[in-house]
């Protein structure tokens, strides 16, 4: 599955890091670092709606 | 799993009662969902309203947290401006003002109160900031370039205090107790934390109450217990908040300083839940139990139990490292876990622009807080999630520091 980020949205609060430390990291100037990319096999979909819905500032979307 | 074909009444329509809702239905729940909120509002991301909302010229939609194409889709109903009144469980109702909601599940998330001040009330320019109304108001008046005082030295009350430093406005925090946020942060981090308001132009008066308001209509004067006075336009009351469970009182559930449940967040009542700000329940992480107002709690919860009445994990515990995050004046604040009085700080220093200090309970590591640590924060929630030794978390730390040492050698 695909997955876009807001970058104007997304200030490093961290929950995606949380939630898939693997995928997503906050670097040291506070920015989210894809540590996979944007493209993921199917079974980290649950993941990746949890990161999608605990977003604070809904910065990270579904991508078709 | 049973799929049950009934009523889900959610009471609360902020954040943990949205994420209930969702997640119910998206959990396979194929009743009915009705999600009641007592503001006109459609759910709302509250935290905004002391963050990005007081920026100039914000608009509200920019904050909702759902559409009405989504609530449609997911055949959620929301019954607005509706404040509920009473819960009676033998007969399965939620009762509001406009009438009676039956239901075979209940999720509770009327969330938390602003605690105000006994007088001034009456008085223009002073306000408590909860809701989108009061963030529209405290709004207003910053841009109009008030003069603003702000009654308690928590975090909301700091988040004002910066976006009236951005604007150069002059601002006055007014705190109570010798040294703010003791019981988030504890006395020494707390200190430590104060000094970034003197250190971006903000005034912190600390272990003084405020005695009076005063004011013609409007608030210009807030007089302070020690006889000294401070002209104000705009008063924001920061002072606290208590959860709303006025309204169950004699439902028959267990109630004390929150909704009383589980670790799973079942109440006492078989088919009722409660989420986020408004459930007290015990986390088997820190085998205490905790009622916690954070964005994320309310999230999590919610999901948590929308998911629990769509019929999965119906025996686990919700498990949770607690997280906030504030931004004081461009520098971040961020805190996982709890609070004990024994901590150590493991990175920088409390006078500097960066620190990270641990806390320690029966020699884990259970808490971390954190000046502009975002790289770090989340590694050390990893530690307190996995109840590592405070050794440990130590250890990584000093890691940490010899692979700067090195790299800038």
């Amino acid at each position: 599955m695909k997955f876009a980020v807001d970058w104007d949205k997304c200030s490093g609060i961290g929950i995606c890091e949380a939630l898939a430390p693997d995928l997503f990291e906050v670097n040291v100037d506070g920015k989210l670092e894809l540590l996979q990319g944007t493209e993921l096999p199917d079974d980290r979909i649950a993941e990746i709606e949890s990161a999608i819905s605990g977003c604070p500032t809904s910065a990270l979307s579904k991508r078709i | 799993m049973q799929k049950r074909t009934e009523a889900l009444v959610v009471v609360g329509a902020s954040l943990a009662g949205i994420r209930a809702a969702e997640a119910a239905r998206a959990g396979g729940f194929t009743g009915s969902i009705t999600l009641i909120g007592d503001e006109i509002h459609p759910p709302y991301d509250r935290p905004s309203l002391s963050k990005k909302f007081l920026e100039p010229a914000v608009d509200a939609d920019a904050i909702h947290l759902t559409t009405t194409e989504e609530l449609e889709a997911k055949q959620i109903q929301l019954a607005l401006g509706e404040r509920a009144t009473y819960l009676d469980t033998a007969a399965g109702v939620v009762g509001t003002e406009a009438g009676e909601h039956h239901y075979s599940a209940a999720i509770i998330a009327t969330g938390s109160a602003a605690s105000t001040l006994p007088w001034g009330n009456d008085l223009d320019g002073v306000h408590t900031l909860r809701t989108l109304e009061d963030a529209r108001v405290v709004r207003k008046a910053l841009d109009s370039g008030a003069r603003t005082v702000i009654v308690g030295g928590g975090f909301v009350g700091a988040e004002v205090a910066t976006a009236a430093r951005k604007r150069g406005l002059p601002v006055t925090i007014v705190e109570a107790a010798t040294v703010p946020l003791v019981r988030a942060v504890g006395n020494e981090m707390g200190s430590a934390l104060a000094r970034l308001h003197e250190r971006n132009g903000a005034e912190l008066l600390c272990g003084i109450g405020v005695a009076g308001l005063r004011g013609n209509g409007r608030v210009h004067t807030v007089e302070l217990a020690d006889g000294r006075e401070i002209q104000a336009d705009l008063v924001v009351v920061g002072i606290g908040t208590r959860p709303a469970t006025g309204w169950l009182e004699g439902s028959g559930l267990v109630l004390d300083d929150g909704v009383v449940c589980d670790a799973g967040l079942r109440s006492s009542v078989d088919g009722v839940f409660a989420a986020g700000d408004v459930a007290r329940w015990t986390n088997t992480l820190f085998d205490q139990p905790m009622r916690i107002e954070h964005f994320t709690a309310a999230a999590e919860q919610g999901r948590w139990v929308g998911r629990q009445v769509a019929g999965h994990m119906p025996n686990e515990p919700f498990v949770a490292v607690p997280y906030f995050w504030s931004d004081w004046y461009g520098d971040r604040i961020q805190f996982v876990g709890v609070v004990t009085d024994d901590h150590e700080v493991v990175e920088g220093d409390l006078d500097s622009q960066h620190f990270v200090t641990l806390f320690r309970r029966n020699g884990h590591v259970v808490g971390a807080l954190t000046l502009n640590g975002q790289r770090q924060i989340m590694k050390y929630r990893r530690f307190i999630a996995d109840r590592s030794a405070f050794e440990v978390a130590v250890a990584y730390a000093a890691s940490k520091r010899l692979a700067i040492a090195t790299r800038e050698a």
